[in-house]
């Protein structure tokens, strides 16, 4: 057990630096084009341009200056944003803030909404309810997010009057504005969850061991919660934290939409601009959580599953 | 048994349909069963008689699709058809209990051992959780598990098979049930556990005076285990009597058929062959009109047996309670039918074909646990098949016999060249090819080593028609190209596997199993070989189309003169059907001779435990009861000395477990590996002991 963690864990750091190598090339070299020009812009003189190498230590040797940029990162030094003329951090920490409020509500609604759904008609598979929850899931997660939110968008805030159209927060944090994003995304991403439980669950209550509880006289309930949920639960289980890495880059759209001040939106916005410091930031939070979000997904498979646990 | 004492479950002309979307199919019919306290009740059939819908019936758990359309199941004075499932949940479990013939898919594979045990209790009485654990761990011991503490605190799959069998069979037991339901107990496992199961099984209804419904395919199990036996074919009983009386004097000919189909000691290939019964079973909906069974039966009447379904009635001048489904069992006959019109002539025995010189083969395995990885031993050997000697001749049967893990499986997979050898030779027609992979072998070679599979449901590709599948084999193997030569060889081989022409453009789905077996067949002879794998190709199969398949194997041996070298880990078919048996156990040869040889003394003591372990479904036939303990060892970890040490039951002292014995030879051929001095082993008596024609019940 001891020897699995920290083979996961080591597996972790290597991926990260697999990856911060990556992006250091195709952002810190000229392998995608000067940097000094992506800074400076087309316009600049080539006497500018040596200048600013010179300045930001560009002509060191790639070794040294890899190795000094991933010292500044492990130390919190995250660079200046040119965008946002302030420091890297000053922008990004409060936009993850934002976006761990969202992914954090719209986790809260959608896993215990879509879990139980699922669980209720894998039970009775081919059931009225089950057919309900299939027909309504596959329809909820094919409407994209864009074709959601406007609909949502016309019912809620231009028919109805109940919500605000906007959810930037301009005025502090306000619970009313973050309804709508949740809303949206909720919808979207609990069809394919809710569906997965059914399947794993329907595959579970066919299995001869829920037989073998059901003829040894345990009380219904008893069979389905100690028995054939932990095992119908070990699919979704993945499923769901990689939903994780979905929500911290993957709702641009939603973010943009609402105009959210969100982590997606953050990301989009750094590349348009050419914000190198800013974006190779966002990037390497991206890695770290979806690394990580991995890794305790492997950790807690283990535990679901004892035939990996022991082997 | 006692006769005035109120019968534990009366099942009274049950009933049992499925619904499906070709509507209504019944499962069994008019299906009648007293069992009373402490008896054992044996239902026996073959796959898709019905015989499992009835204990599924029994505990009321059919699915959505089925459903009891007539009859009452009694249980106790309460009739389970009319129960509320809350009133069902409390006789099962506690008052029925079953056990299953999967035992690894039967437990939870994330609970505890401990876990899934103490609920039976608490679930049916009031009792505390330290009583429930106390319980389970005694009821572990009842059902003789080594160190029951470790267990409980174990999870499945971190047992054999033989030990979650034991657990299911204890979780049965927790509650001290009335009636307990094996749904065919011990087919998932190897002959010598199943030997030690069926042995504790009969112990506990000893010990509980627990009544039992024993559902089988295997006549020899039942007759161990039952006091009474049902025989069912296609939905319906045919016959039921006492072991005593149906075992001696069969009624019906589908019985009949059945003894006829599984290899006794007294059949023999040249003297005694099998008898397999023509036909299938008919399918629920496609059952003749009349007897379900005269398409199939020799003693067929027109006009008699094909018009009225008709009732079970009592045996004239039998036993009291055998009872028969069949309108003529007064005119046949059936041990004057057995006169000898099919004895065919023993066979010539050719060159040496095959010559296994001191073969090895290690499996290299990683072993990547933190202790290993200290101690820089990350690479392990799993030692498969170690110094294998043998040989075979040409239209020779050599049977490889062992238990699951026993490395013959692997030894094929290196004859094929699917594997590797590590060591030692495979001399075939003098040429080593144990090093030679598949790929690498001459069109000649691959087509003159062939093999038949244990699973024909797997081996046949299902998107191409049988025809094309034949046709491919023959042309790769260079033996006809022209199309028209093609086709007319593919005709030839389905006519000696006895399959209709018409099955040139047939896809595997639409064959049975016993069909895509002899299509098998077909693939491998249709190069010529000379030597054939048949790796375990009739254990899938259902008996009456095992025999077929077998007599089959048989017959195109003896006309191509092939050698045959047949897997298998039924020794009963075994000695039917070998000229020369070799006895593995963990890699090992522990003996090897001919038939004759291995059969009677001296033997290894592995022999005589597996001599012993195999049922035999003749009650006159004595056997001398070895019944070995625990399970066979993990491959990975080998004992040091003789690999049987650790379950021997003549284990002489330390010399056993410190070192691994030499092959002593008895005589030629015949060679035996073990510490025991021949003379000690000489001394032991025959395991099976045979009656004399003139000393059986039925010639007095």
């Amino acid at each position: 057990m001891v020897l699995l963690l920290l083979k996961r864990i080591s597996f972790m750091i290597f991926t990260m630096i697999v990856v911060s190598i990556i992006l250091f090339l195709l952002l810190e070299t000229g392998l995608t084009g000067d940097p000094a020009t992506r800074v400076l812009g087309n316009f600049a003189s080539a006497e500018q341009k040596e200048m600013w190498r010179d300045q930001h230590g560009y002509n060191q040797p790639l070794v040294v200056r890899y190795g000094k940029w991933l010292g500044n990162f492990a130390t919190g030094n995250l660079g200046e944003s040119i965008r946002f003329k302030t420091e890297v951090k000053n922008v990004l920490y409060p936009r993850l803030w934002n976006t761990v409020i969202l992914g954090f509500w719209t986790f809260a609604i959608m896993i215990p909404l879509s879990l139980i759904l699922g669980v209720l008609s894998g039970m009775k598979e081919g059931s009225l309810l089950d057919r309900s929850i299939s027909v309504f899931g596959i329809l909820t997660t094919s409407v994209p997010e864009f074709a959601s939110a406007v609909f949502f968008s016309a019912l809620f805030v231009f028919g109805l009057k109940w919500l605000p159209g906007t959810s930037s927060m301009s005025g502090g944090f306000e619970v009313r504005q973050l309804i709508l994003p949740v809303m949206v995304l909720v919808v979207y991403d609990f069809g394919y969850v809710a569906r997965m439980t059914r399947a794993s669950m329907a595959e579970v209550m066919t299995s001869q061991y829920v037989r073998t509880a059901v003829l040894k006289g345990l009380p219904y309930k008893q069979v389905i919660l100690k028995h054939a949920l932990r095992n119908a639960l070990i699919a979704p289980f993945t499923v769901i934290m990689l939903q994780i890495n979905w929500l911290l880059s993957g709702v641009i759209v939603v973010e943009f939409f609402f105009a959210y001040k969100g982590f997606g939106a953050l990301l989009l916005e750094a590349s348009l601009n050419n914000d190198i410091a800013l974006l190779e930031a966002c990037a390497m939070v991206a890695v770290v959580a979806a690394v990580a979000s991995q890794t305790i997904a492997d950790i807690g498979y283990t535990f679901l599953n004892p035939r990996i646990r022991f082997s | 048994m006692n006769d005035n004492q109120e019968p534990v479950l009366v099942c009274k002309d049950l009933s049992i349909s499925y619904y499906t979307r070709a509507g209504e199919i019944p499962a069994v019919v008019d299906f009648s069963l007293t069992v009373k306290p402490g008896e054992t009740i044996g239902i026996v059939g073959e796959s898709g008689c019905g015989k499992s819908t009835v204990a599924m019936a029994i505990m009321q758990y059919m699915g959505a699709n089925g459903g009891i359309t007539g009859g009452s199941i009694t249980f106790k004075g309460r009739d389970l058809t009319t129960l509320s499932e809350n009133e069902l949940r409390k006789i099962r479990g506690s008052e029925i209990s079953m056990i299953y013939q999967e035992p690894f898919a039967s437990l939870n594979p994330s609970l505890k051992i401990s876990t899934q045990l103490m609920e039976v209790p608490l679930a049916h009485e009031n009792i505390t959780k330290e009583e429930a654990r106390n319980r389970s761990a005694q009821m572990l011991a009842d059902v003789k598990i080594p160190d029951p503490e470790r267990i409980m605190e174990s999870y499945p799959h971190q047992l054999s098979g033989g030990q979650q069998q034991r657990v299911v069979i204890a979780m049965g037991l927790l509650s001290n049930p009335s009636l307990l339901l094996l749904d065919e107990p011990t087919t998932a496992l190897d002959v010598t556990v199943e030997a030690g199961i069926v042995d504790m099984i009969a112990d506990i209804s000893r010990k509980f005076g627990t009544s039992q419904i024993y559902i089988s395919h295997n006549l020899g199990l039942i007759l161990e285990t039952c006091d009474r036996v049902f025989v069912m074919y296609s939905g319906e009983v045919v016959e039921e009597g006492t072991i005593k009386s149906l075992f001696t004097w069969p009624k019906h000919p589908y019985t009949n058929g059945l003894f006829s189909c599984i290899a006794l000691p007294t059949t023999d290939k040249n003297a005694a062959p099998l008898k397999p019964i023509r036909g299938q079973l008919p399918l629920p909906f496609e059952r003749p009109q009349g007897c379900y069974y005269w398409p199939r039966c020799d003693h067929y009447e027109k006009g008699l047996c094909d018009q009225e379904h008709f009732k079970m009635e009592f045996v004239e001048d039998g036993a009291s309670d055998h009872r028969v489904r069949c309108l003529r069992y007064k005119d046949i006959d059936h041990s004057a039918l057995d006169s000898g019109d099919s004895i065919r002539e023993k066979l010539e025995i050719g060159e040496q074909v095959l010559n296994v010189d001191t073969m090895k083969k290690y499996y290299e395995v990683r072993d990547n646990s933190l202790k290993a990885l200290f101690t820089g031993k990350t690479v392990r050997h799993v030692k498969a098949n170690e110094e294998l000697n043998f040989t075979a001749h040409g239209s020779e049967t050599v049977a490889i016999v062992g238990e699951s893990g026993c490395g013959k499986s692997t030894f094929a997979k290196v004859l094929m060249g699917l594997e590797a050898g590590t060591g030692g030779e495979i001399r075939f027609n003098d040429k080593d090819i144990s090093n030679i992979a598949v790929r690498d072998r001459s069109t000649e070679q691959i087509r003159s080593v062939q093999m038949v599979f244990q699973n024909p449901f797997d081996t046949l590709n299902p998107s191409h028609t049988i025809g094309g599948q034949i046709s491919r084999v023959i042309r790769q193997f260079g033996v006809e190209n022209d199309k028209e030569k093609v086709f007319n060889k593919v005709m030839k081989l389905l006519d000696i596997v006895k399959l209709p022409r018409d099955f040139y453009y047939r896809k595997p789905r639409q064959l049975s199993g016993g069909q895509k077996q002899r299509i098998g067949i077909a693939r491998a002879f249709a190069g010529n070989p000379s030597l054939v794998i048949a790796d375990e190709p009739v254990s899938a199969l259902d008996v009456s189309v095992a025999a077929a398949v077998t007599e089959l194997l048989m017959d195109i041996q003896r006309e191509h003169k092939t050698t045959l070298l047949f897997i298998s880990h039924d020794l009963s078919v075994v000695r039917y059907l070998a000229d020369r048996i070799v006895v593995m156990y963990l890699g090992h040869i522990v003996e090897r001779g001919s038939t004759e040889e291995v059969f009677s003394p001296p033997y290894h003591p592995y022999t005589e435990a597996l001599l012993s372990a195999v049922p035999i479904a003749d009650p006159e036939i004595t056997k001398r009861e070895i019944v070995l303990e625990g399970d066979v060892p993990s491959a990975m970890k080998p004992p040091k000395g003789c690999p049987f040490c650790t379950r021997c039951h003549r284990r002489i002292g330390d010399i056993c477990d410190n070192e691994l014995p030499l092959e002593m030879m008895v005589a030629d051929r015949h060679a035996i590996k073990c510490h025991i001095p021949l003379k000690e082993l000489s001394k032991i008596k025959p395991v099976i002991r045979i009656p004399d024609e003139a000393e059986r019940v039925h010639a007095q």
